[in-house]
């Protein structure tokens, strides 16, 4: 018992590798944050494209969110980093993770954004082009902000999916939260470092996921 | 106002839908300040013709001319323009649910007219003070009645200042008891003057208010007149079966 306490839960290793898992788990938020706002821009817009009236914007942008869904985001990074430099194009770890997990997440954020528009019953924008609104502006002022509250809790979801996607960027050696523990970890010759980081993943991640749920019931229920 | 000049003028208007044509040719004229009401049995066209008034469908051909403006001509990129002057209201209300209901009135007004806020809200006050929901300014829609619903819907369409109004029939959704509201919210707009084109099944309210009725059938213009022709004199056959049926259903749901 004392032996697996020692392994698993050492509090004086914990509070040594403590001010490294820190960093890395602000590098996390920083990739998280950076990700997300392309994502949710990005995806707006493909999700607009997907609706547009140009049937081969339409139809690319189709394409698109499909084929970025499908593809497995681990496989998506390690092409855009160690693929890529074969032709020419080089990036930073820092740059490939948010080239590669934007990809990725836009794709979703676009669906989930298309799901949201088309829920919106065709009687709200015939109501505002009848009052002499543009497209642009029935769309900004009517529809996405009754589709956005629709897919609310997809939208949250989707975030937490953005926070345990970053923790494959160790495998391109960016020193996020996972990075830094397992690094602790070696240093150390002790599991603690990582069973702090699952800690830290959780206290972020524990109060997103209770508010989706909520959330998902509240839907429900109204 | 001039009763003698014509505010709307449908010339031989023809709509298709891919291979089906619902509107063949319809020619009709509604003089400034007459409230003219259609009717017609379900998917004789009475919606297509309404919604082509404002081109929110596109007619095949002919020509629509509405205050002196040929509005069939007008690039898309101007419809918006000419909408405003073109209030449109609809049997399911469709106000934006995310808004209060003043919110709902002054939307179109700033985004749409560029009205500058305060003057948008004092005209959207006005307004539902017109249609007797001034006190329901700041509720949201889904707090209100359908009646209520509908009047907000009216005076939404009414704080654009349009020179015409088109209802496509504004009290089908809503429960008897609550009719008369929308209907007398008419009838004060008659008085005022207002150009209005009218789809609705409320025979009675026709034969009081409507200055004329027009009568659709299979894409075309059958019969029109005054309600006293229309109701009490009717000429053809299809009219003549068709108010037999719907004063029939009247009776049975009286
Ligand atoms: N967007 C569309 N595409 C194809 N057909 C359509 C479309 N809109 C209407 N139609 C058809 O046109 C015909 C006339 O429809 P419309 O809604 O104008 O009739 P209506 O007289 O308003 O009927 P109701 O009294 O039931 O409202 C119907 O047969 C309908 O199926
Ligand atoms: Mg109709």
């Amino acid at each position: 018992m004392d032996a697996f306490l020692n392994t698993f839960f050492n509090f004086e290793i914990m509070a040594q590798a403590l001010p490294l898992l820190l960093k890395g788990a602000f590098m996390t938020l920083k990739l998280c944050s950076v990700v997300i706002l392309c994502g949710l821009i990005g995806g707006l817009g493909l999700a607009l494209a997907a609706l547009s009236p140009n049937k081969l914007l339409k139809w690319v942008s189709v394409v698109w969110i499909d084929f970025f869904r499908a593809f497995p985001p681990l496989v998506l990074l390690v092409f855009v980093y160690s693929g890529l430099p074969f032709a020419g194009i080089k990036m930073s770890p820092f740059m490939a993770v948010v080239v590669a997990f934007f990809l990725n997440n836009s794709a979703y954020f676009a669906e989930v954004f298309r799901a949201g528009i088309k829920s919106i019953p065709r009687g709200q924008s015939e109501a505002a082009r009848a009052t002499g609104l543009s497209t642009a502006q029935a769309m900004f002022h009517v529809i996405l902000p009754q589709a956005v509250r629709n897919v609310l809790p997809d939208l949250l979801s989707n975030t937490v999916e953005v926070v345990k996607l970053t923790s494959l960027a160790s495998v391109v050696s960016l020193s996020e939260l996972l990075y830094s523990a397992n690094m602790a970890r070696s240093v150390t010759y002790n599991a603690s470092p990582l069973v702090l980081a699952a800690g830290l993943y959780l206290l972020v991640l524990w109060p997103l996921v209770r508010v989706t749920s909520r959330y998902q019931r509240g839907l429900a229920v109204n | 106002m001039n009763a003698d000049r014509t505010m709307l003028e449908i010339t031989a208007l023809e709509k298709r839908f891919d291979q089906t044509e619902v509107l063949k040719n319809i020619d009709l004229r509604v003089r400034e300040g007459e409230m003219v009401f259609v009717i017609g049995p379900s998917g004789s066209g009475k919606s297509t013709m309404l919604r082509c008034c404002n081109r929110l469908e596109e007619p095949t051909s002919g020509a629509i001319m509405i205050d002196g403006q040929r509005i069939t001509d007008i690039p898309r990129r101007d419809l918006d323009r000419m909408r405003l002057k073109v209030g449109m209201v609809f049997q399911g209300f469709h106000l934006y649910p995310h808004m209060s209901v003043v919110k709902n009135v002054m939307l179109a007004q700033t985004k749409a007219l560029k009205r500058p806020a305060a003057e948008a809200e004092a005209r959207a006050l006005e307004m539902l003070d017109q249609v007797g929901l001034r006190h329901k300014a700041d509720a949201m829609p889904n707090e209100l009645s359908g009646g209520q619903q509908q009047r907000v819907a009216i005076a939404r369409a009414l704080a654009l200042d349009p020179k015409v109004m088109l209802f496509d029939e504004p009290t089908s959704a809503l429960d008897p008891e609550l009719v008369g509201s929308v209907l007398k919210v008419m009838k004060d707009l008659r008085a005022k003057g207002m150009t209005m084109l009218v789809v609705s099944h409320e025979m009675a309210f026709a034969r009081e208010a409507a200055d004329r009725v027009i009568f659709m059938d299979g894409g075309y213009v059958v019969e029109q007149g005054t309600p006293d022709e229309v109701f009490g004199n009717p000429k053809s056959d299809r009219l003549k079966s068709f108010l037999a049926r719907v004063l029939n259903t009247d009776e049975d749901a009286a």
